[in-house]
């Protein structure tokens, strides 16, 4: 039906918002770090370690943010059949699964020093680690099937059921006792923190999103263009 | 200087979070952008191997309706 | 036709969306307990654990409470949930954490009474604050101690 599932226009705006995005990841990033180190005060407790948070934080937010993109782009494919969902769920998954990575591996470079131990099997740390293999999974099952169409239908279905593992990871430190603290920033009377510590976190933050979101770009050119390699190879072999 | 680096002994610690990242993030955007480079490159080649004409046909009849 | 095909798959997906959060919300019911990382105080006092059974305990360092042996590496104290508490004995290194108000989690076994730890972990809240406003926060008699995070140890 579609022999060049590419709207060729996706492809023009796409290229042509690449390089804003580019650029203002950098700019944010330059001054997310700048907070993180210059501005924001150490902690009464933890001291200098605090500063962790400032890349521990946002990475996990981001980590269960692209699961949640994805799951929804897995919906719209499955259900709109729209060429462009599966495409950028697809997109989604390596980055997703690199900021989870780096929630678990500063999160435990944080909890060495202040909780005395790399890990603990509680529950925010597990349903953290199961995100993980999620996305593993996910990829894993993409490329599982000879038939790229099957693959991609499994992997939705498998996104869209580990997507039942976003409210579990959220409300974990508040259904068991953990060692992991209580949400410091999405709580009733705002962050319970100084501006100056809050807001280089979410500066940080956003800088992890408008990174997402340049190499989400990338790797959707980089898709389209792989398919319709693949539609003029097989008219190659077919002589037309 | 030397006292900024130890982050009042937790060095370790903060410079290993932040180098990681980079590293990770850095890694990831430079894969990314080379897999999109050579596939382009590939396309480039085919779509002149292929021809304007038939390209152009290929690309009106099953267009782009999505 | 098409239409038709759409809101099948839509009625479909949604119906399996929800089938799979029961289904996880009945698992993670049963587990109840189970989940959780510790027992608190009142558990250990009230239901007399297995003395060969190793359990986690979490809850608040009592202020007062740290007793340190001379000429050896053990610590004395006692752990409370502000309703209960339970006598504490640990030899080896300490996390930076850890002090009198502060949350722990410790693994260990219950002997007679008395918890003989075999690991200390430290357990911080969530409120993070500059040491600065802290002093000013003591310096104006605002300042309440680490007991204000008590709701954080494990007061469950």
């Amino acid at each position: 039906m579609h022999r060049f599932a590419n709207p060729t226009r996706f492809l023009k705006i796409a290229a042509a918002v690449q390089p804003w995005m580019a650029g203002l990841t950098i700019i944010l990033f330059g001054t997310g770090l700048y907070m993180a180190f210059f501005t924001a005060p150490p902690d009464y407790q933890q001291g200098e370690s605090i500063r962790i948070m400032y890349v521990h934080v946002p990475a996990a937010w981001m980590g269960m943010f692209c699961y949640a993109a994805m799951a929804v782009a897995s919906a719209v494919a499955l259900i709109w059949k729209h060429p462009l969902a599966d495409v950028a769920a697809k997109a989604t998954a390596p980055v997703g699964a690199a900021f989870t990575f780096l929630s678990l591996a500063t999160g435990s470079l944080w909890g060495k020093p202040m909780w005395g131990t790399w890990w603990v099997w509680d529950a925010r740390l597990t349903s953290m680690l199961i995100l993980l293999f999620l996305y593993i999974g996910y990829m894993a099952l993409q490329g599982a099937f000879d038939d790229r169409t099957r693959g991609a239908k499994a992997s939705a279905v498998l996104a869209l059921v580990g997507a039942v593992n976003l409210p579990i990871i959220k409300f974990s430190v508040d259904w068991w006792n953990t060692l992991h603290q209580t949400s410091s920033f999405m709580k009733q009377g705002g962050p319970s923190m100084p501006p100056e510590m809050w807001i280089p976190a979410v500066v940080m933050a956003v800088a992890f999103k408008t990174y997402y979101v340049w190499v989400l770009l990338v790797r959707i050119r980089q898709e389209l263009t792989a398919n319709k390699v693949r539609i003029l190879r097989l008219k190659q072999v077919h002589g037309g | 200087m030397a006292e900024f680096f130890s982050m009042g002994g937790y060095g370790t610690y903060v410079w290993t979070s932040y180098g990681l990242t980079a590293v990770v993030l850095v890694v990831l955007l430079v894969v990314s952008l080379k897999s999109l480079k050579s596939t382009e490159t590939t396309f480039d080649r085919l779509r002149a191997a292929v021809g304007p004409k038939e390209m152009k046909r290929m690309e009106t009849a099953n267009g782009d309706e999505a | 036709m098409a239409m038709k095909r759409k809101h099948k798959r839509l009625t479909f997906v949604i119906v399996a969306m929800a089938l799979v959060g029961v289904a996880t919300g009945l698992v993670l019911y049963a587990l109840g307990d189970g989940v959780s990382l510790f027992h608190s105080p009142t558990d250990i006092v009230t239901k007399a654990p297995d003395p060969n059974q190793s359990l986690r305990l979490g809850g608040l360092v009592e202020e007062g409470s740290v007793q340190r042996a001379e000429g050896s590496s053990s610590v004395h104290f006692r752990v409370t949930d502000l309703e209960n508490s339970v006598d504490v004995v640990y030899e080896g290194l300490l996390p930076d954490l850890f002090r009198e108000g502060q949350g722990i989690v410790t693994t260990g076994k219950v002997v007679n009474g008395t918890f003989i730890a075999e690991e200390v972990l430290a357990k911080h809240d969530e409120n993070y604050m500059p040491p600065e406003a802290v002093d000013a926060l003591k310096k104006s008699g605002q300042w309440q101690g680490d007991a204000q995070n008590a709701n954080t140890g494990a007061a469950k």
